[in-house]
This record gives C-alpha cells, sequence and structure tokens, in this order.
C-alpha cells in the first residue's frame, strides 16, 4: 500500500528533461483544453508508450498509456463506443510512424473523429537518441554511427496522400500557433494531425530549437487550406524554410456517417435487447 | 440409429450449398445432424467434402463409416469408396462413365438439364438421397417449400429434387425423428451468439481461418444488434481496439487464430496490467507459422497459459461443444468484468465448423456483475482506478460518465491513481493486488466434465472440442466391456484440481488424448499435481480424432502399459 495517500488527483511529475519542447506542446494542450471549455471528464488523452507519449499522465483529463506504437486503436475504438468523449493522441514520433505506422495509415482511412497530436523531435527519445522516422539521411547517433543511411519519411505528405482531412504542422517554440493548432484539431470533424517539431535537447543535436527557429514562418492567408495541390507542396518545403500552420483542411464523411446504426444512442448507454436475440435464436430452428 | 454421408467434389462445384440444404431438410424431418467440412485451402478446384451424419439421438464425431457418397468428381470416388460400409451406396452422374459394386450411376445432369435447369443437378441428388432414405414426399415438399426465400440459404429446386426422388425405391428405414425442438449451429456461431447474449458491443477482427465466421456472422447481425464490427488493419489493432472500447465501457472482444494470436501477446498483458477486461477467441489450426490454414489441431493450450510477458492473472476456456460455446463465451465476458482480466476462449477448427443440432438454446441475457462504480460518495477528483483493495478487484468507472472524476490507466507500473512508479513498494504492492484476484477466479472454476464408469481404474484425460468425439468413445469403450472413465476439461488455466486430485490416484491407467503431438494437458496436469499420464492418444495430422479412432489407441495405450 503507497505510504501517502493523495487526497486529490495529482498530476504526474514530469519525467522530461528541463528545457524539452515537450513542455510547450503540454502546455498548448492545456490552453487547448481550456480555451475549448472542455470538462476534464469528458476527455480522453491517449499516448503510446515513449517520452511524448507521457503527456497523458499530465493532465487534467482521463488518460491512456498504452503499448509503444499503439496508441491510435485503442484511442479510436474509444471514440466509436463513447462518442461524448473528445479523443486527442499524443505520442511520439516513433510511436505515431514507426512502431505505429500501420495504424497511422489505416486511422486516416478509417476517418474517427479524434486529434491526432505528435511529437516530433525526429529521435527516439526514450530510448536514448535513435534514429527515428523522421531523422535525416546522415545524422550519425549511437545506433547509425555512419548516418541514419534511410530516407526520412515525410508525414504531412502521407497524410495527405492517405485522403486525412486534417492536416497541420506546429512548433513547441511557437505555443501561441500551436494552442490555435490544437484547438482547430480538435473541433475538426474527422481524423486530425498535427505534426508538431519538437527540439530534443539530450538526443537530437541537429533539430535543435534555434535550428528549427531559423526556418520556420508561419503560412499565411495567401495559403489555401483547401486546396490539395498547394498542401501538397506546403508539405514538400523543408531545409531552409518550414511552413507552420494548417497546410489542409476539408471535412470528409466520418467512419460512423457510413454505419448508421450506431447513430442515436451511444453504444456505451444502450441496453441490450432479449427480442433481437430471440429472433437470431429462432432463425437456428 | 444413425447414417453418415459424404458429398465430395471439387471447390466451387456447389458442395457447401448443397450440404447446407441436405443438413438443413435433415433438421427439419426432426433427425440430429452433425456435420464436418474438410475443405483445402483454396478457392477453386483441390478436393473438399463435408459429412453429414443423421439419426434419432445427439450426434458427438465424425465418424469414418460411410453409408452413402455423393460424388461430384472422380476422386471423390476413389479417395472415400473404401469407406462405404456393406450395402451403401456412392451416387454419380452417369455421365462421369464409372462403374463399381457400390456403384449408383443416374441421370442426375440429364434430369437437371431436362428441367431447363442444369444448375440443379444438386437438387436432383438430394432428392434421390432422401427417396433412398425413406422419407416421404409430402413432409419433404412442405419442408421444402417452407426453405424457399431462407436468406441464409439458396433454396433447392423442388422440381429438381422431385426429379431425383423419381429415380430410385427408399433402402433404408428412416431414424425416427428426435421428437424435441432444436437448433442447429456450428461453433463459431454459437461463440457470436453467445458473445451478443453478454451484451458484447464491439468486436474487432483480423480475417484469419477458421476465426472469421464470427466476424462474418456478427457483421451480417450487426445493425440489428447495434453492435461495432471493425476489420482492423492487423491483430495488434484489433486487439488494442478492443482494449480501448473496452476501457471506454463496454464489453468488448478479438478473435483470431494462432498466427494472429501471437500478434496480440503484447496486448493481451497490457489487459493484464490496465485492468481492462478482455475477452479473446482463438480458434486453433496446426501451426506453426501458416501450418494447415484449413484444418484443425489443438496445440495453443501452453501458448494460450503463457503468452505475454511478466505475470498477471488470466482465465483460459477450452469450448467443448456448440453449447457449451454459447454458454462460456457469455461466461467468459462476466468473469473477464469481474476480475478485470482477460479471458481466453481456445476453439478449433473442428469445433467452428461443425454444425451439428442441438437442444433449444436458451435466451439468458447478462451484463454480469461488472465493477462499475458511479464514485458516488467521492469528493471531485479524488476517484483511483487502481485502489489497493482486499480482493484485488478495484471499481471501475466509466470514462466521461461521472462528472468531475477522471482516471489515468497505464501500461508501465503505476500507483493507485494510474501514474507511473518505480518504487519497489509501489510495484510489490500493484503486482500483489493483481494477483490477489486469482484467489476469487480460482472459486469461480468449474471442474472438467466426468464421463463414464466412476469405478472404472482407466481414467481418459481430454479438453475443449474433443468432448465429443470423447462422449462416444467412452461409451463404445463400455459397450466393448472396458469400462473407462474420462474427464474433459473446459477451464484450464488456472487448472481446477478438484477432479484430478479425487480420481487420479485411484487410476490405473492414466491415458491422455489430445489433437496435439506434445501431450499439451498432460505436462499441465503433471505440473500441477506432480501425476504423469500411463500413455497417450495423440492425432496432430490436422484432421480430427474419431470415436473410433480414440477407441483404439486408448486400448493400445491400456495394453501396452499393463
Ligand atoms: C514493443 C516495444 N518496442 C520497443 C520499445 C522501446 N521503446 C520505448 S519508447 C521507444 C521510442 C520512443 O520514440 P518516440 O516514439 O519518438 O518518443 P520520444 O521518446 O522521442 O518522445 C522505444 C523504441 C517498447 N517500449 N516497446
Ligand atoms: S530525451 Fe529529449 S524528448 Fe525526451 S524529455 Fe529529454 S529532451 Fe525531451
Ligand atoms: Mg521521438
Amino acid at each position: 500500500m503507497p505510504e501517502v495517500r493523495e487526497p486529490r488527483f495529482k498530476l504526474g511529475e514530469t519525467a522530461w528533461c528541463p528545457g524539452c519542447g515537450d513542455f510547450g506542446i503540454l502546455e498548448s494542450l492545456r490552453a487547448a483544453l481550456d480555451e475549448l471549455e472542455l470538462e476534464p471528464h469528458r476527455v480522453l488523452v491517449v499516448g503510446g508508450i515513449g517520452q511524448a507519449a507521457k503527456t497523458p499522465q499530465y493532465i487534467n483529463a482521463n488518460g491512456f498509456c498504452g503499448l509503444h506504437g499503439r496508441a491510435l486503436p485503442p484511442a479510436v475504438a474509444a471514440k466509436m463506443v463513447n462518442p461524448a468523449l473528445t479523443v486527442i493522441v499524443n505520442t511520439g514520433d516513433g510511436d505515431s510512424y514507426g512502431e505505429g505506422g500501420n495504424h497511422f495509415l489505416h486511422t486516416i482511412r478509417r476517418n474517427v473523429d479524434i486529434a491526432h497530436f505528435v511529437h516530433d523531435n525526429q529521435i527516439y527519445g526514450l530510448t536514448k537518441g535513435q534514429a527515428s522516422p523522421t531523422t535525416a539521411t546522415g545524422q550519425v547517433t549511437h545506433v547509425q554511427p555512419s548516418g541514419s543511411p534511410s530516407l526520412p519519411m515525410n508525414p504531412l505528405m502521407l497524410a495527405l496522400a492517405m485522403g486525412a482531412g486534417f492536416v497541420a504542422r506546429g512548433f513547441s517554440g511557437d505555443r501561441d500557433l500551436l494552442t490555435h493548432l490544437m484547438i482547430e484539431a480538435i473541433r475538426f470533424r474527422g481524423y486530425a494531425l498535427v505534426d508538431i517539431l519538437q527540439p530534443c535537447l539530450s538526443f537530437n543535436k541537429i533539430n535543435t530549437f534555434a535550428w528549427y527557429k531559423k526556418r520556420v514562418y508561419r503560412l499565411d492567408e495567401t495559403h489555401d487550406p483547401s486546396d490539395l495541390s498547394g498542401a501538397l507542396s506546403k508539405a514538400q518545403e523543408w531545409g531552409e524554410r518550414i511552413p507552420l500552420g494548417i497546410l489542409y483542411r476539408r471535412e470528409k464523411p466520418l467512419w460512423s456517417d457510413h454505419l448508421p446504426h450506431l447513430a442515436g444512442v451511444p453504444l456505451v448507454d444502450r441496453q441490450p435487447d432479449p427480442a433481437v436475440l430471440q429472433a437470431l435464436l429462432d432463425d437456428l430452428t | 440409429m444413425d447414417y453418415n454421408l459424404l458429398l465430395g467434389g471439387a471447390a466451387g462445384q456447389g458442395m457447401e450449398t448443397l450440404t447446407v440444404q441436405l443438413e438443413a431438410v435433415l433438421k427439419r424431418v426432426g433427425f440430429h445432424v452433425h456435420t464436418t467440412h474438410d475443405y483445402m485451402s483454396r478457392i477453386r478446384g483441390g478436393h473438399n467434402f463435408s459429412q453429414i451424419r443423421f439419426g434419432d439421438l445427439p450426434l458427438w464425431a465424425p465418424s469414418s463409416d460411410l453409408t452413402g457418397v455423393l460424388a461430384l468428381n472422380p476422386e471423390t470416388v476413389l479417395i472415400h469408396q473404401s469407406r462405404v460400409c456393406p450395402g451403401g451406396f456412392v451416387l454419380v452422374d452417369e455421365g462421369l462413365g464409372l462403374t463399381g459394386p457400390d456403384l449408383l450411376a443416374l441421370p442426375l445432369a440429364r434430369m437437371a438439364k431436362g428441367l431447363g435447369e442444369p444448375q440443379a443437378i444438386g437438387s436432383v441428388a438430394l432428392g434421390v438421397m432422401l427417396r433412398l432414405f425413406g422419407i416421404g414426399w409430402e413432409p419433404l415438399e412442405a419442408i421444402l417449400n417452407g426453405l424457399q426465400g431462407k436468406k441464409d440459404l439458396r433454396s433447392p429446386n423442388v422440381e429438381a429434387v422431385r426429379a431425383g426422388f423419381g429415380l430410385v425405391e427408399p433402402r433404408y428405414d428412416p431414424p425416427s425423428p428426435a421428437g424435441e425442438a432444436l437448433h442447429m449451429l456450428n461453433g463459431s456461431h454459437a461463440v457470436a451468439l453467445g458473445a451478443l447474449a453478454a451484451d458484447m458491443r464491439f468486436y474487432a477482427a483480423y480475417p484469419m481461418t477458421p476465426s472469421t465466421a464470427v466476424m462474418t456472422y456478427l457483421a451480417e447481425h450487426m445493425v440489428e444488434t447495434g453492435v461495432v464490427v471493425e476489420q482492423a488493419e492487423d491483430e495488434i489493432a484489433a486487439i488494442n481496439m478492443a482494449i480501448g472500447a473496452s476501457f471506454a465501457g463496454v464489453r468488448a472482444m478479438t478473435g483470431t487464430s494462432g498466427g494472429g494470436f501471437c500478434l496480440m501477446v503484447e496486448a493481451l498483458g497490457l489487459s493484464g496490467i490496465l485492468e481492462v477486461p478482455l475477452v479473446v477467441l482463438n480458434v486453433q489450426r496446426p501451426g506453426p507459422a501458416t501450418g494447415l490454414p484449413t484444418r484443425t489441431e489443438q496445440a495453443d493450450l501452453r501458448f494460450a497459459i503463457h503468452a505475454g510477458q511478466g505475470e498477471f492473472p488470466r482465465m483460459v476456456i477450452a469450448l467443448r461443444d456448440v453449447a457449451d460455446a454459447y454458454r462460456q463465451t457469455q461466461r467468459a465476458f462476466d468473469l473477464a468484468d469481474r476480475y478485470q482480466i482477460p479471458v481466453i476462449l481456445l476453439s478449433d477448427q473442428y469445433l467452428a465448423d461443425t454444425r451439428r443440432t442441438v437442444p433449444i438454446l436458451p435466451l439468458r441475457i447478462t451484463r454480469g456483475p461488472r465493477f462499475i462504480s458511479d464514485a458516488s460518495g467521492l469528493e471531485p477528483f479524488s476517484y483511483r482506478r487502481y485502489v489497493i483493495t482486499e480482493d484485488g478487484i478495484s471499481p471501475r468507472i466509466i470514462p466521461g460518465q461521472v462528472p468531475d472524476q477522471i482516471q489515468c490507466v497505464d501500461s508501465d507500473e503505476h500507483d493507485e491513481w494510474g501514474h507511473i512508479v518505480e518504487s519497489s513498494v509501489q510495484r510489490v504492492a500493484m503486482a500483489d493486488k493483481r494477483s490477489r484476484k486469482l484467489a476469487g477466479i480460482r472459486g469461480e472454476l468449474e471442474e472438467p466434465l466426468f464421463l463414464g464408469d466412476p469405478e472404472a481404474e482407466t481414467l481418459l484425460l481430454a479438453w475443449g472440442s474433443l468432448a465429443g468425439p470423447m462422449r462416444e468413445a467412452v461409451s463404445l469403450l463400455v459397450d466393448q466391456g472396458l469400462p473407462v472413465g474420462a474427464l474433459i476439461f473446459g477451464d484450464l488455466w488456472p487448472l481446477p484440481t478438484g477432479e484430478l486430485e479425487k480420481r487420479l490416484p485411484r487410476a490405473l491407467h492414466r491415458i491422455h488424448v489430445e489433437q496435439n503431438g506434445t501431450g499439451q494437458l498432460a505436462s499441465l496436469i503433471r505440473e500441477v499435481t506432480g501425476v504423469s499420464m500411463t500413455g497417450s492418444v495423440l492425432k496432430y495430422d490436422g484432421r480430427q480424432l474419431t470415436p473410433v479412432e480414440i477407441v483404439a489407441g486408448v486400448r493400445k495405450a491400456v495394453t501396452s502399459h499393463a
């Protein structure tokens, strides 16, 4: 039995390095939930495993920290059966694009109404600095001493190509914009991806705060987020200039729009109907 | 009295339809029916067959002795003719040009063509067979008319059946009708119905033979039952979805076969440490890896018991027959909910695909004791998901449904609030809390079914779907003057030991009968009780053990041990 029993839900103590970009993301998430005036019990924040994936521990809402790479499946399922919940996934780039890459593809296809915030530090933080799917080719790590030999993945291009309805990029160092992107993503009806550039002080010495700061710029009104080809070209911008903001936004039918039998009373509140089961049994005669 | 028919042909020849039609008619006449399927892992060609046993008493197993064969291709004749009993028949179309002792070559195709329905050759054959077994036209016509428009079955062509009926005279005495109302279903449908009766609201799976029929059945009925049936991108997603749905407040399940179960293993432990109730169905087929996709085996028992790193309480229940599958699936949800654990159901291809008649299944909907709390009386934000309790069970709340109460669940070791901890005190407290649930689980265990002679010095031990074949084997052995008793396990983990402790010490011959090569039940019993078996009957060629094979194997085991 724990020695001291706290009388009230106390947020977990953060296990992040001082100065980590995760703090900025957490602050923006708190600000977004405040601004949306969502009651804590109606919010579910889901993570996998990793440094970023600890976010559910630190937020005043329901939290689900599952397995590495497996944040999306439980998140969509929770939303399917309990749609009154606002479901948000906060997890890492390795979790979302590496171990969980297959779920990423198919969660986009499914288009369940959840928001997916990827803390993209372009590195595996928790396991101490191996290449992630978004690590640049040639970047040296302990496990890639000759430099990462693979191409980095472009999650925004991939999401757009897969048909995602909301695709945005944020930066942990631009908190106002990030809060705004989170609010819009949560409000968006459908799957919404925000890939968030996040400096990892300890293990990514290339993509530092200064590195990002020098390159990022906010998309302005000249960018039309309803235009897919414009979004695709913005998604390819990387290197000297990196755009931040909503690259693409267009609503599409939800998974549940195709399943009218799930409309009305949420599954979590339904009661079994003996007549229906009896009819199935009668059919066996 | 019972008869045994084999319908064989190449994939794509309409065998499946014909089998369903014939068993539907036989059941409606009032007979007990037992149908097994033997099909290859291909869509066209190959050699597929089904065997339909029918009679006046409940039938529990396939039999290798055939009364008759309907051969839609020459290969069927070649392969199965030797199993036809004296006085039996091999029905073929005269166009195949075959001759032989039991051969009944009739103008099936010509009759069908004459009716302008060349596709109705199966219906003609149906008429021939029903007539051979002395079924009268009048009741038959009524049954056939009743089948018209039934949505799960392409109805036979009545005219073609009548044409076939006219080709032969009755040869066999019909069994007398069972005289009670019967349901007919296979093990897959029984599991699906059990889940629905347990108020399951979420089923996610990835197609894998022989488990897919559960998903198909649920999908067919998802609209009227109000269930999510989601085809996941892989089995890892399927089980993690089921866990998410269960966490969010509904009863949830996933199903697969061994290969998919391999992929689910990490999440099995997730259910264990999150203490999220979960039902996982593993419909076994021979492995390893892809193995024999369409055939049967019981070789995942040890795997199911040990799957997953670390230690956490779970239950493993093997399904014994169709009615048992219905009841146990429902019970699995109650147990998963009550103890907030994963419950693994072990079925296999034989049980999943075998259709048989059973006494009417009772309608009893349970939502079980769910240990769901409304957190009443708690100060705001003071609900602890993992509050330490004496029985290890911490009341759950449904996220979103209790204002000002939130919860955190974590696959890392955690404290009462669900927050990550690494202190040894808290680790041990949480691990102990979880394992205390085992005491309650042990109290729920069902002892194995006992069959046969309680005084016999030969004790047979088997599990799961061998229950059916064992029933017939035990009565055959007793009839032959070799008294035996048999224990058939359903609950396997934790292993119930009451019957074992009572019967093992008295048994001179202890023979385990298993559909695997290494004797997994025997090793489990030895592990838990310290008692070894004296003989074994094992089969692992992918084909179901029949009662006759069991009898022969038991006799050999007894003789070689004596
Ligand atoms: C199945 C499995 N494989 C590997 C690990 C080890 N592991 C934990 S976190 C992680 C990568 C974390 O990287 P990312 O998702 O980018 O999160 P970050 O720590 O960078 O925030 C790995 C490989 C694990 N927990 N589970
Ligand atoms: S390792 Fe990197 S990502 Fe993890 S907390 Fe430290 S700085 Fe942040
Ligand atoms: Mg990372």
